[in-house]
């Protein structure tokens, strides 16, 4: 029992952190899988008096992944009936040509505004349409939900620290009877803090560990890998070995920032 | 004889308040048994602070061990330390350790094997009397027994200079007997030496010590 409550202020504190680190990385990737997601139904739309090989339009702008042309046998099956084949092929020759452009990722506002403008440059490029209003609200929408979650991981991430340095004293305090004590029967310093950081280390481990199983749990339930899915995302947006890699990093180093800072802090009592 | 300690014009004071023990001259022989009385306030733990190196002399010069202790560096110092045993006047036991692993302290830090540590610390733990309370936390145990296990602590390691503030302080008769006898023992059997804080010397004590007492800041000896 002793020995789980010296433990569990900093891994608590710990967890918190790293909670926040996890939550984050996962949005960011959702938020990227569901940019792409966008991408893939998003598209603009481009009319041209002459007909544009695909190689013309990629070179307009290096966003553009393919450029695919409409087919005008739709508009001109409706009048069919009363025109000879040899008119329809005429007319045909006359209609502009209408290209369907998709993009390698979904842009901001203002590469759209830039891709608008590359392609009106193009002088036999006459009108572009791009959705701007409708794709505007959804880009927005998206950074203002990254940003909010970035601001409250940056606020728990904060807070936490302010709470640590606040345990730090009472650390200090508790390490610093025990490393008085072992000094006086003659420690040597690295043996006074060895306890200090196995302690910091193990908890960092702890942490760390705790982290990986809860995001674990919560991403292979299968709610949460329904919700995902009802929005489109089907990557795998926690990736147990890349994230355990940061969180381990991360535990590890506030731990060890934080015992060497009570070393550094010590000074034997008389 | 060899000396264990030497103070000349030893003075002492905590940073920049009054002296406390005024450049007194004394000596320790090795192996000897040594009895400090004093008034409640007149410097006795002070004293035995600056023989560990804990409070560093105002003034003088102090050797222990053939050890100066004035501007000693930290490595040495340990060195020191490692072979002095130890008994406070408020225990400083180590409260998160039980009280095995708090008398095995001083073994840990001479790098003793494990096995031996542990026999040791069986061995101590029996002489105190405690062997009934392995295992359990300093808070766990009574003022008394707290005092044994730093007894236990500082013999340990058999160090060649025991150095205990008033290491009967919280005992009855009994137990205070059994503190004397241990020391009695390391002084006879290992030629330790021997440094004491007490307000009433033992009468049954079966060595020949030596006493001195504290006033005013100086130190005189009692025949
Ligand atoms: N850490 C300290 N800082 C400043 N002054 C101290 C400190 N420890 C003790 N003193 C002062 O030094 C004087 C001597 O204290 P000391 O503890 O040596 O007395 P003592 O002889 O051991 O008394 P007692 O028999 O009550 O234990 C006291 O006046 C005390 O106020
Ligand atoms: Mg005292």
């Amino acid at each position: 029992m002793k020995s789980i409550k010296n433990h569990l202020s900093l891994v608590i504190a710990l967890l918190s952190i790293l909670f926040s680190i996890q939550v984050f990385l996962i949005v960011d990737r959702s938020i990227n899988a569901y940019k792409e997601n966008l991408a893939n139904n998003y598209s603009v739309i481009a009319v041209s008096q002459k007909r544009l090989t695909n190689h013309n339009i990629l070179s307009i702008n290096k966003i553009i992944s393919n450029a695919e042309e409409l087919s005008p046998d739709s508009v001109i099956k409706r009048l069919n009936s009363d025109m000879q084949n040899k008119n329809i092929e005429l007319l045909k020759l006359s209609l502009p040509k209408f290209y369907k452009i998709t993009l390698s990722y979904y842009p901001s506002p203002k590469e759209i505004g830039k891709l608008t403008a590359d392609l009106l440059r193009n002088s036999s490029i006459t009108k572009v349409e791009n959705f701007s209003s409708n794709h505007n609200t959804t880009y927005k929408l998206l950074l203002l939900f990254k940003s909010v979650v970035t601001i409250f991981a940056l606020v728990v991430i904060i807070v936490t620290i302010l709470l640590i340095f606040k345990e730090l004293k009472i650390w200090q305090y508790k390490h610093n009877e025990r490393m008085n004590i072992m000094g006086l029967f003659g420690a040597a310093l690295w043996l006074r803090s060895a306890v200090l950081f196995r302690l910091a280390i193990v908890d960092a481990l702890i942490a760390s560990f705790l982290a990986l199983c809860i995001f674990l749990y919560i991403s292979s339930s299968p709610w949460v890998l329904q919700q995902f899915s009802y929005i489109g995302i089907n990557i795998v947006i926690f990736n147990p070995l890349e994230d355990f890699a940061i969180i381990l990093g991360v535990a590890l180093s506030i731990s060890v920032v934080l015992a060497s800072l009570i070393v550094v802090g010590h000074k034997e009592e008389v | 004889m060899d000396k264990v300690i030497i103070a000349k014009d030893l003075s002492l004071s905590y940073s920049n308040s009054e002296t406390i023990i005024n450049k007194v001259n004394f000596s320790v022989d090795s192996g000897s048994f040594v009895f400090i009385t004093g008034a409640s306030g007149s410097g006795k733990s002070t004293l035995l602070k600056s023989l560990f190196g804990a409070l560093k002399p105002k003034q003088g010069s102090l050797v222990v061990g053939g050890v100066e202790l004035v501007g000693i560096s930290c490595s040495k110092l340990n060195f020191l330390r490692r072979h002095i045993g130890i008994v406070f006047q408020d225990y400083k036991l180590v409260k998160e350790w039980s009280i095995d692993k708090n008398i095995m302290l001083p073994l840990i830090i001479n790098g003793y094997v494990k096995s031996v540590a542990q026999s040791q610390v069986d061995k101590l733990l029996k002489h105190v009397r405690l062997n009934h309370q392995v295992g359990k936390y300093p808070l766990e145990l009574s003022g008394g027994e707290q005092q044994r296990v730093a007894m236990a602590r500082a013999l340990a390691h058999n160090p060649v200079l025991i150095l205990a503030d008033e290491p009967t302080g919280n005992l009855d008769e009994y137990s205070s007997d059994l503190i004397w006898k241990l020391l009695e023992g390391a002084n006879k059997q290992l030629n330790t030496t021997v440094i004491v804080v007490t307000h009433n010397i033992p009468q049954t004590l079966n060595v020949e010590y030596k006493h001195f007492h504290i006033e005013y800041g100086s130190i005189h000896e009692v025949n």
